[in-house]
């Protein structure tokens, strides 16, 4: 009855991987159209809050970026624990604020001026002592469109209580 | 002469050569937040200004001190809040509508408690936080008072414009919207403006204190 022999056993079918190009290149398609490069290496821990009433910073271009937390763990040794300040791609004293304000307005087109707005991109440890010098020197300069970036969510999960 | 077929390219490596991307693009993502809570600074004003008297009852004074606990003060009487009670608190407030008189408040459908707020105008929510207090505290805060703020000026759009059949965070996100065509952002303009100018958002941040 050789017709219902078994097959030899042992040699499993290969998989077939013709497909397999075509999948990573539909995941590479979706990370190239995801992505945003970044314009500054984050040299602060920047976990940001939640918040659920937020509205959403359309033009890119008119947002200037303000960065504050801790120094993440490579430049504890020289910059210590405490929360700092970060503009462009290095810390900075509140003091150098209105210099950085200045230099963002100048790169702007005039007529755009009015419409900048200052996102401030705090870590959730952060004291209010330091949003509070900042938000001083804003005013000073006149910038006075700000918003504070946070993640999408429940304001409250994250507190302790 | 004999024909000659093309010889077939070898796509063996175009999945490497696409996980090669695919892995560089990962690496290179990083997918950011640009949505948060807009706020706006009160210029600075060296100017004498006149002391504004305002009857303690339309004030709705919250204070986050270094441990970051709030504390409420409004209607004659303190206490310490959780912030998730905070929301409901601050609607309350608002909603009121103890004013009589000129100061009466048609829209609102609060308890009209004499010791509370006169009308949606004259409230004002008042905020102080320590110098030590958390960012994250604050912007919790921050987003429950706001949120609060929104509720109302929802309920009364609603009320106001009943066939728009949108709320007013929709409606002012479609009129910040750039593909919303423009005859149709005038028309939202004037009813998100007729809305914004009957609960105005009189939400004052007095400065720190300092703690040492």
């Amino acid at each position: 009855m050789s017709k219902f022999k078994k097959k030899k056993g042992g040699d499993m079918p290969a998989v077939n991987t013709a497909s397999l190009p075509d999948i990573v290149f539909m995941l590479l398609f979706f990370f190239m159209v995801a992505t945003v490069m970044r314009q500054n290496t984050l040299m602060i821990d920047n976990n940001l809050p939640f918040a659920d009433q937020v509205e959403k910073l359309d033009k890119k271009d008119l947002v200037m970026y303000i960065y504050a937390g801790k120094p993440s763990s490579n430049y504890k040794s020289t910059f210590g624990t405490e929360a700092r300040i970060q503009l462009n791609d290095k810390f900075a004293e509140v003091s150098e604020i209105p210099a950085f304000i200045a230099a963002e307005r100048a790169s702007k087109r005039e007529e755009l001026v009015p419409f900048l707005t200052t996102a401030l991109k705090v870590d959730v440890d952060a004291n209010m002592g330091l949003i509070t010098d900042i938000k001083q020197e804003l005013r000073k300069v006149n910038a006075l469109k700000i918003n504070y970036t946070t993640k999408k969510g429940n304001a409250l999960q994250g507190l302790k209580k | 002469m004999a024909k000659r077929s093309a010889p077939e390219v070898n796509a063996g490596s175009m999945a490497d050569i696409a996980f090669l991307l695919l892995i560089f693009f990962l690496v290179t993502t990083t997918i950011e937040t640009d949505s948060g809570l807009n706020r706006k600074l009160p210029p600075i004003d060296d100017t004498e200004q006149e002391d504004v008297v305002i009857k303690e009852k339309n004030i709705f004074q919250l204070n986050v001190n270094r441990n970051n606990d709030l504390f409420l003060k409004t209607g004659g009487e303190e206490k310490v809040i959780q912030i998730k009670d905070l929301r409901a608190a601050a609607v309350a407030f608002l909603d009121n509508g103890g004013g009589t008189g000129p100061d009466a408040c048609k829209r609102c459908q609060g308890k009209k408690n004499l010791r509370s707020s006169d009308n949606f105008d004259k409230a004002i929510i008042s905020l102080q936080n320590d110098r030590a207090t958390k960012y994250e505290t604050y912007i919790a805060v921050q987003n429950e008072v706001i949120a609060a703020y929104n509720e109302l000026r929802n309920r009364e759009f609603e009320r106001s414009f009943p066939n728009l059949g949108m709320n007013f965070v929709e409606a002012d996100k479609r009129y910040s919207d750039a593909r919303t065509p423009s005859s149709e952002k005038a028309k939202l303009k004037d009813k998100l403006e007729e809305i914004k100018i009957l609960i105005p958002q009189k939400f004052s941040e007095a400065e720190p204190k300092k703690s040492n």
